[in-house]
Protein backbone atom coordinates (compact mmCIF):
# COMPACT_ATOMS: atom_id res chain seq x y z
CA UNK A 1 0.00 0.00 0.00
CA UNK A 2 2.43 2.35 0.92
CA UNK A 3 5.86 1.82 -0.39
CA UNK A 4 8.23 4.00 1.79
CA UNK A 5 9.23 2.28 4.91
CA UNK A 6 9.42 5.11 7.14
CA UNK A 7 6.35 6.51 5.90
CA UNK A 8 4.67 3.02 6.50
CA UNK A 9 5.97 3.32 9.95
CA UNK A 10 5.12 6.57 11.16
CA UNK A 11 1.50 6.00 9.13
CA UNK A 12 1.28 2.96 11.57
CA UNK A 13 2.30 4.98 14.57
CA UNK A 14 -0.17 7.55 13.67
CA UNK A 15 -3.02 5.13 13.00
CA UNK A 16 -1.94 3.18 16.18
CA UNK A 17 -1.66 6.87 18.72
CA UNK A 18 -5.08 7.58 17.16
CA UNK A 19 -6.73 4.21 18.08
CA UNK A 20 -5.40 4.32 21.40
CA UNK A 21 -5.87 7.96 22.31
CA UNK A 22 -9.25 7.27 20.91
CA UNK A 23 -9.53 4.42 23.36
CA UNK A 24 -8.43 6.19 26.56
CA UNK A 25 -10.90 8.93 25.91
CA UNK A 26 -13.78 6.74 25.36
CA UNK A 27 -13.01 4.93 28.83
CA UNK A 28 -12.12 7.72 30.84
CA UNK A 29 -14.16 10.92 29.73
CA UNK A 30 -16.87 12.04 32.11
CA UNK A 31 -19.31 13.27 29.86
CA UNK A 32 -20.06 11.06 27.77
CA UNK A 33 -20.66 12.53 24.38
CA UNK A 34 -17.11 13.17 24.80
CA UNK A 35 -16.66 9.27 24.76
CA UNK A 36 -18.72 8.90 21.87
CA UNK A 37 -15.80 11.02 20.09
CA UNK A 38 -13.49 9.05 21.49
CA UNK A 39 -14.46 5.89 19.84
CA UNK A 40 -15.10 7.69 16.82
CA UNK A 41 -11.46 8.56 16.66
CA UNK A 42 -10.20 4.91 17.85
CA UNK A 43 -12.60 3.83 15.02
CA UNK A 44 -11.06 6.17 12.70
CA UNK A 45 -7.30 5.31 13.76
CA UNK A 46 -8.35 0.76 13.30
CA UNK A 47 -9.73 1.88 9.84
CA UNK A 48 -6.31 3.25 8.99
CA UNK A 49 -5.07 0.12 9.93
CA UNK A 50 -7.15 -1.36 8.12
CA UNK A 51 -6.24 0.19 5.06
CA UNK A 52 -2.25 -0.47 5.39
CA UNK A 53 -3.41 -4.21 5.84
CA UNK A 54 -4.59 -4.66 2.60
CA UNK A 55 -8.71 -4.59 3.64
CA UNK A 56 -10.08 -1.94 1.56
CA UNK A 57 -13.49 -2.98 1.74
CA UNK A 58 -13.42 -3.65 5.41
CA UNK A 59 -12.38 0.19 6.40
CA UNK A 60 -14.87 1.23 3.68
CA UNK A 61 -17.64 -0.49 6.16
CA UNK A 62 -15.56 0.47 9.49
CA UNK A 63 -16.43 4.14 8.42
CA UNK A 64 -19.69 3.50 6.95
CA UNK A 65 -20.88 1.13 9.77
CA UNK A 66 -19.16 2.31 13.04
CA UNK A 67 -18.72 6.45 12.66
CA UNK A 68 -21.57 6.90 10.22
CA UNK A 69 -24.39 4.94 12.24
CA UNK A 70 -23.33 3.47 15.57
CA UNK A 71 -21.30 6.32 16.65
CA UNK A 72 -24.27 8.40 15.63
CA UNK A 73 -26.70 5.56 17.49
CA UNK A 74 -25.11 6.39 20.23
CA UNK A 75 -25.00 10.34 20.23
CA UNK A 76 -28.61 9.79 19.72
CA UNK A 77 -29.31 8.49 22.73
CA UNK A 78 -27.49 10.62 24.55
CA UNK A 79 -29.04 13.59 23.57
CA UNK A 80 -32.37 12.02 24.23
CA UNK A 81 -31.40 10.83 27.91
CA UNK A 82 -30.20 14.59 28.28
CA UNK A 83 -28.02 15.60 31.24
CA UNK A 84 -29.05 12.67 32.77
CA UNK A 85 -26.86 10.59 30.66
CA UNK A 86 -23.33 11.79 32.81
CA UNK A 87 -25.09 11.08 35.75
CA UNK A 88 -22.85 12.74 39.15
CA UNK A 89 -20.12 10.83 40.37
CA UNK A 90 -21.29 7.87 42.83
CA UNK A 91 -18.60 6.51 44.96
CA UNK A 92 -21.14 3.55 46.62
CA UNK A 93 -19.48 0.45 44.25
CA UNK A 94 -16.31 2.50 44.33
CA UNK A 95 -14.25 -0.57 45.74
CA UNK A 96 -15.26 -3.40 43.98
CA UNK A 97 -14.35 -1.17 40.76
CA UNK A 98 -11.08 -0.30 41.72
CA UNK A 99 -10.04 -3.92 42.66
CA UNK A 100 -11.81 -4.96 39.57
CA UNK A 101 -9.42 -2.48 37.41
CA UNK A 102 -6.48 -3.23 39.29
CA UNK A 103 -7.13 -6.90 38.55
CA UNK A 104 -7.71 -6.08 34.73
CA UNK A 105 -4.50 -3.92 34.35
CA UNK A 106 -2.33 -6.57 36.02
CA UNK A 107 -4.10 -9.66 34.26
CA UNK A 108 -3.56 -7.31 30.77
CA UNK A 109 0.22 -6.77 32.29
CA UNK A 110 1.07 -10.48 33.14
CA UNK A 111 -0.66 -11.59 29.52
CA UNK A 112 1.38 -8.44 28.08
CA UNK A 113 4.80 -10.10 28.84
CA UNK A 114 3.86 -13.46 28.84
CA UNK A 115 3.37 -12.72 24.97
CA UNK A 116 5.93 -10.44 23.73
CA UNK A 117 8.27 -13.41 25.21
CA UNK A 118 6.46 -15.89 23.12
CA UNK A 119 5.68 -13.68 19.80
CA UNK A 120 8.86 -13.08 17.52
CA UNK A 121 8.86 -10.88 14.86
CA UNK A 122 7.16 -11.95 11.70
CA UNK A 123 7.39 -9.38 8.47
CA UNK A 124 4.50 -9.49 6.48
CA UNK A 125 4.99 -11.64 2.76
CA UNK A 126 4.34 -9.58 0.29
CA UNK A 127 0.69 -9.01 -0.52
CA UNK A 128 -1.16 -11.25 -2.78
CA UNK A 129 -2.63 -9.17 -5.49
CA UNK A 130 -6.07 -9.66 -4.94
CA UNK A 131 -5.69 -9.50 -1.41
CA UNK A 132 -8.38 -7.03 -0.59
CA UNK A 133 -9.44 -6.72 -3.38
CA UNK A 134 -13.66 -5.43 -3.47
CA UNK A 135 -14.37 -8.14 -5.93
CA UNK A 136 -12.06 -10.85 -4.40
CA UNK A 137 -13.58 -10.49 -0.78
CA UNK A 138 -17.13 -9.79 -2.82
CA UNK A 139 -16.86 -13.67 -4.31
CA UNK A 140 -16.07 -15.44 -0.95
CA UNK A 141 -18.74 -13.17 0.62
CA UNK A 142 -21.29 -14.66 -1.87
CA UNK A 143 -19.64 -18.25 -2.24
CA UNK A 144 -18.41 -19.45 1.08
CA UNK A 145 -20.17 -17.38 3.09
CA UNK A 146 -23.08 -17.26 1.82
CA UNK A 147 -25.54 -18.85 4.66
CA UNK A 148 -23.80 -16.68 7.44
CA UNK A 149 -24.73 -14.05 5.07
CA UNK A 150 -28.60 -14.48 4.99
CA UNK A 151 -28.30 -15.25 8.62
CA UNK A 152 -27.27 -11.72 9.24
CA UNK A 153 -29.90 -10.29 7.32
CA UNK A 154 -32.47 -12.31 9.60
CA UNK A 155 -30.38 -11.29 12.44
CA UNK A 156 -31.20 -7.60 11.75
CA UNK A 157 -34.27 -7.84 11.23
CA UNK A 158 -35.18 -9.75 14.48
CA UNK A 159 -32.57 -6.50 16.09
CA UNK A 160 -34.62 -3.92 14.56
CA UNK A 161 -38.03 -5.34 15.94
CA UNK A 162 -36.46 -6.20 19.47
CA UNK A 163 -35.03 -2.77 19.83
CA UNK A 164 -38.29 -0.73 18.64
CA UNK A 165 -40.42 -3.34 20.88
CA UNK A 166 -37.88 -2.88 23.56
CA UNK A 167 -37.37 1.10 23.35
CA UNK A 168 -41.22 1.46 23.57
CA UNK A 169 -41.74 0.61 26.32
CA UNK A 170 -45.18 -0.94 27.39
CA UNK A 171 -47.98 -0.46 25.26
CA UNK A 172 -50.78 1.54 27.14
CA UNK A 173 -49.05 3.43 29.90
CA UNK A 174 -46.75 4.71 27.05
CA UNK A 175 -48.65 6.78 25.96
CA UNK A 176 -48.92 8.69 29.58
CA UNK A 177 -44.60 8.14 30.13
CA UNK A 178 -44.01 9.56 26.71
CA UNK A 179 -45.86 12.95 27.48
CA UNK A 180 -44.68 12.82 30.59
CA UNK A 181 -41.23 12.45 28.95
CA UNK A 182 -41.63 15.35 26.49
CA UNK A 183 -42.82 17.80 29.68
CA UNK A 184 -39.38 16.53 31.53
CA UNK A 185 -37.29 17.21 28.61
CA UNK A 186 -38.66 20.90 27.51
CA UNK A 187 -38.37 22.06 31.35
CA UNK B 1 7.95 -2.80 6.97
CA UNK B 2 5.37 -3.35 10.15
CA UNK B 3 5.57 -6.43 11.61
CA UNK B 4 2.50 -8.72 12.76
CA UNK B 5 3.32 -8.35 16.09
CA UNK B 6 3.06 -4.58 16.21
CA UNK B 7 -0.55 -5.02 15.15
CA UNK B 8 -1.37 -7.38 17.76
CA UNK B 9 0.27 -5.37 20.45
CA UNK B 10 -2.06 -2.42 19.20
CA UNK B 11 -5.34 -5.07 19.49
CA UNK B 12 -4.04 -5.82 22.76
CA UNK B 13 -3.70 -2.51 24.43
CA UNK B 14 -7.24 -1.53 23.35
CA UNK B 15 -9.00 -4.85 24.08
CA UNK B 16 -7.03 -4.24 27.66
CA UNK B 17 -8.26 -0.45 27.57
CA UNK B 18 -12.40 -1.65 27.00
CA UNK B 19 -11.76 -4.05 29.21
CA UNK B 20 -10.61 -1.51 32.00
CA UNK B 21 -13.96 0.72 30.57
CA UNK B 22 -16.58 -1.93 30.72
CA UNK B 23 -15.26 -2.93 34.21
CA UNK B 24 -14.50 0.20 35.82
CA UNK B 25 -17.21 2.79 34.73
CA UNK B 26 -20.28 2.00 35.40
CA UNK B 27 -22.58 4.44 32.59
CA UNK B 28 -24.16 2.06 30.91
CA UNK B 29 -23.41 3.81 27.70
CA UNK B 30 -19.81 4.14 28.50
CA UNK B 31 -20.03 0.55 29.21
CA UNK B 32 -21.49 -0.43 25.73
CA UNK B 33 -18.71 1.50 23.66
CA UNK B 34 -16.18 -0.51 25.99
CA UNK B 35 -17.97 -3.12 23.97
CA UNK B 36 -17.74 -1.29 20.88
CA UNK B 37 -13.94 -0.95 21.33
CA UNK B 38 -13.06 -4.59 22.58
CA UNK B 39 -15.11 -5.56 19.78
CA UNK B 40 -12.39 -3.85 17.68
CA UNK B 41 -9.79 -5.23 18.89
CA UNK B 42 -10.83 -8.24 17.71
CA UNK B 43 -11.61 -7.25 14.13
CA UNK B 44 -7.88 -5.55 14.10
CA UNK B 45 -5.97 -9.22 15.09
CA UNK B 46 -8.43 -11.06 12.66
CA UNK B 47 -7.68 -8.44 9.55
CA UNK B 48 -4.25 -8.79 10.54
CA UNK B 49 -3.91 -12.40 10.74
CA UNK B 50 -5.76 -12.20 6.94
CA UNK B 51 -2.74 -9.68 6.08
CA UNK B 52 -0.02 -13.02 6.97
CA UNK B 53 -2.40 -15.78 5.69
CA UNK B 54 -3.78 -14.71 2.45
CA UNK B 55 -4.81 -17.71 0.67
CA UNK B 56 -8.21 -16.80 1.06
CA UNK B 57 -10.17 -14.08 2.95
CA UNK B 58 -11.32 -15.66 6.32
CA UNK B 59 -9.72 -13.36 8.62
CA UNK B 60 -11.94 -10.48 6.40
CA UNK B 61 -15.13 -11.57 5.98
CA UNK B 62 -14.90 -12.91 9.68
CA UNK B 63 -14.43 -9.39 11.27
CA UNK B 64 -17.15 -8.32 8.85
CA UNK B 65 -19.94 -10.64 10.48
CA UNK B 66 -17.94 -9.03 13.98
CA UNK B 67 -18.92 -5.62 12.71
CA UNK B 68 -22.28 -6.56 11.74
CA UNK B 69 -23.33 -8.35 14.63
CA UNK B 70 -21.80 -5.09 16.70
CA UNK B 71 -24.26 -2.89 15.29
CA UNK B 72 -27.04 -5.31 15.84
CA UNK B 73 -25.97 -5.35 19.45
CA UNK B 74 -25.76 -1.25 19.30
CA UNK B 75 -29.02 -0.97 18.68
CA UNK B 76 -30.58 -3.68 20.61
CA UNK B 77 -28.23 -2.39 23.96
CA UNK B 78 -28.96 0.98 23.41
CA UNK B 79 -32.94 0.35 23.50
CA UNK B 80 -32.23 -1.64 26.71
CA UNK B 81 -30.71 1.41 27.61
CA UNK B 82 -33.95 3.52 27.25
CA UNK B 83 -35.92 1.17 28.68
CA UNK B 84 -33.55 1.47 31.77
CA UNK B 85 -33.55 5.19 31.45
CA UNK B 86 -37.36 4.92 31.19
CA UNK B 87 -38.19 3.01 34.36
CA UNK B 88 -35.81 4.25 36.41
CA UNK B 89 -34.39 7.71 35.09
CA UNK B 90 -30.82 6.55 35.39
CA UNK B 91 -28.41 4.70 33.14
CA UNK B 92 -26.17 3.29 36.00
CA UNK B 93 -25.62 -0.32 35.69
CA UNK B 94 -25.85 -0.38 39.48
CA UNK B 95 -28.74 0.85 39.34
CA UNK B 96 -30.18 -1.72 37.37
CA UNK B 97 -31.63 -3.70 40.27
CA UNK B 98 -35.09 -4.62 39.08
CA UNK B 99 -34.73 -8.72 39.84
CA UNK B 100 -33.20 -8.18 43.12
CA UNK B 101 -35.29 -9.50 45.91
Amino acid sequence: MIADASWGAAYFWACAFAAIAGALITVAARNPIRSAMGLLVAILGIAGHYLALHAQFLAAIQLIVYAGAVVILFVFVIMLIGADASPARDTRSLAPRVLAGVGTVYFALLVGRRLHGALGTHPFRTPHPELGNIGAVGRELYTRALVPFELVTALFIVAVVAAIAVASGPRKPAAAASDDDDKGGAA
Amino acid sequence: MIPLEHYLYVAGALFAIGTLGFVVRRNLLVQLMSLELLLNAVNLTLVAFNRQHQDDHTGQLFAFFVIAVAAAEAAVGLAIVLALYRLRRSVRSDEATLLKN
